[in-house]
């Protein structure tokens, strides 16, 4: 039951106030990142740009073409899909495994991912990077952007497989069971039934892994060759790092690229990112 | 079946393992043991017991981060969860927009943590070159409210969807029932809405101590630490001591203030849980 008396109109006109005064932050980028380079200061920054100061896209395009956006783009859009993808698959595939196969593996493999969630990355940071500059199995190499994905499974796995079994356990054995009976092979019952079912679970451990993905810093910066590959959130940091003198109006166009997707993609998805966000603090 | 998926094992299991112990296992044990080890590659370590621990815990640094956290992760979490609470609350009762005001207050969790701390770099700047302050280069105490301030309007957003999804949880006869004996509506909130939404609470409660703690990015985008490490926290001190200081010692100090944090982390979480865990009522 809802109260008849809520607090009404001038309800909405105070949080109308304040949502806007939450969203100032991007909206004051976003108007900087539209102003030439001489008008951006620090002092500066809550100016609207006005007809002298007012730089059109030129900041975007110069995001773009000189300091290498849309490679960033690619690599992050690369990583961020490829891991996220691996990590579904492998991990649903693994999360049934050690709830329908009761052993010792089963048993250790489940504790571990439920541990591995609280661990803080600092505890293995140097360890982690060392290990991906340094191992090399028949030529593979972990420190490029193409198999640091399956660093991101490693490291991803424990959550998503504590979310899948926490699901999994729900699912009735008599299902997969009658298929057994009709001559499925355990592949084809996970791909025929137990993948369908999972499917909400799926999204929902999808929204949460890609946005870790998406956001990490410390990981890739760690893990790649800092001069080669660039994810966003390196190349963002790596504009102020000590190369001469910071370009503010590029820096901007690029945090506004950044954040623009991000917006897009939260409103088209929102239901599934918030339902994937509630589903992910249960584990707590 | 459980006989007939066990001959599946290398198929189901076999990628996920390999990638945990190479991504997690494997460097959390060699983790372990470094931390008692002098090194500056991996290859190369010397045994020294636990002078690195000792050598930590006398590094003064490594003390003011630990303080500094501290007194961040309790002032953030009181705020992110009290505004996050009253935040829920108001937009639960019947009032036009509440499913915008949630998108809009939900919106900048989605945002990393570096790109949050440069957009709230420049906004604080620009607030303090109008006041004539020093910048946050200079300004720890603009660096410890700008943190604040800055995780604030990140996590509100998430602290809020949960109570949202608590609150509408509680039972509608609990309330009519309670108003129906005469209670006013600040005793309905805290003999009834309260304790039934203990459950979210320790989960925010959860989130918000272990995120304080382990915060890096923010603190790394916003101030590095500065100035000369006044607003460094535990994550960010740990970094640097691996990265940014000269001498074959420190790659095993900080390997061994890692595994303080670590189970710092882990003490903290679990004295949390506990705690909340018995507050809370079956429904």
């Amino acid at each position: 039951m809802k109260k008849k008396n809520g607090i009404g109109l001038l309800g909405t006109i105070f949080f109308s106030v304040l949502a806007a005064l939450y969203m100032y932050p991007i909206v004051m980028v976003v108007l900087n990142s539209l102003k030439v380079e001489t008008a951006i200061s620090t002092s500066g920054a809550f100016e609207l740009p006005t007809g002298e100061t007012f730089a059109g896209l030129t900041n975007f395009v110069s995001a773009i073409s000189s300091q290498g956006f849309l490679k960033s783009l690619f690599y992050s859009v690369f990583i961020t899909v490829t891991s996220v993808g691996l990590i579904l698959l492998c991990c649903s595939m693994c999360a049934w495994y050690i709830n329908r196969v009761h052993n010792l593996i089963s048993k250790l493999m489940y504790l571990l991912c439920a541990f591995s969630m609280v661990v803080p990355f600092q505890m293995v940071m140097f360890t982690l990077s060392n290990t991906a500059d340094k191992l090399d199995i028949f030529g593979l190499r972990f420190n490029n952007p193409y198999t640091i994905c399956f660093i991101y499974l490693g490291f991803g796995a424990g959550l998503a497989v504590f979310m899948f079994s926490g699901f999994m356990k729900s699912i009735p054995l008599e299902i997969e069971e009658a298929a057994m009976i009709d001559g499925c092979s355990p592949l084809q019952i996970y791909f025929k039934i137990v993948l369908p079912i999972l499917k909400p679970t799926m999204i929902s451990v999808g929204v949460l892994e890609a946005m870790w993905v998406w956001n990490d810093y410390l990981l890739p910066t760690l893990v790649l060759d800092i001069k080669k590959y660039r994810t966003i959130p390196m190349l963002i940091q790596y504009f102020r790092g000590s190369y001469g003198k910071v370009e503010m109006g590029p820096m901007m166009a690029c945090i506004v690229m950044t954040v623009l997707p991000i917006v897009i993609i939260y409103i088209a998805g929102q239901k599934h990112i918030i339902k994937g966000v509630l589903d992910g603090s249960v584990k707590g | 079946m459980e006989k007939a998926l066990k001959r599946w094992f290398p198929l189901f299991v076999l990628p996920t393992l390999v990638a945990f112990i190479i991504g997690f296992i494997w460097p959390f044990i060699q983790g372990v043991y470094l931390s008692f080890c002098q090194f500056t590659t991996i290859d190369r370590t010397t045994f020294v017991g636990v002078q690195n621990y000792v050598n930590a815990f006398q590094d003064a640094e490594f003390g003011s981060a630990f303080r500094f956290t501290v007194s961040f992760a309790v002032v953030s979490t009181i705020l992110i969860n009290v505004l996050a609470f009253l935040l829920a609350l108001a937009l639960t009762q019947k009032m036009r927009g509440t499913n915008i005001f949630r998108t809009v207050f939900f919106m900048p969790n989605l945002i990393g943590g570096i790109v949050l701390g440069y957009i709230w770099q420049i906004l604080i700047n620009a607030v303090l070159s109008n006041l004539g302050q020093p910048l946050l280069a200079l300004n720890s105490k603009a660096g410890y409210w700008g943190i604040i301030i800055l995780m604030c309007w990140q996590q509100i957003g998430y602290m809020m969807i949960i109570y949202i999804s608590g609150l509408q949880n509680v039972p509608g006869d609990l309330i009519e029932a309670a108003s129906i004996d005469g209670a006013t509506p600040l005793q309905t909130l805290f003999k009834i809405k309260l304790p039934m939404v203990m459950p979210s609470i320790t989960i925010c409660l959860f989130l918000t101590i272990t995120n304080s703690f382990k915060l890096f990015d923010q603190n790394l985008a916003l101030t590095a630490g500065e100035p000369a490490h006044a607003t460094e926290m535990l994550a960010l001190n740990i970094y640097n001591t691996f990265y940014f200081r000269a001498g074959p010692q420190w790659k095993g100090i900080g390997q061994a203030k890692a595994v303080i944090f670590f189970v710092l982390v882990v003490a903290i979480a679990l004295i949390q849980l506990r705690a909340t865990r018995s507050k809370e009522v079956q429904q």
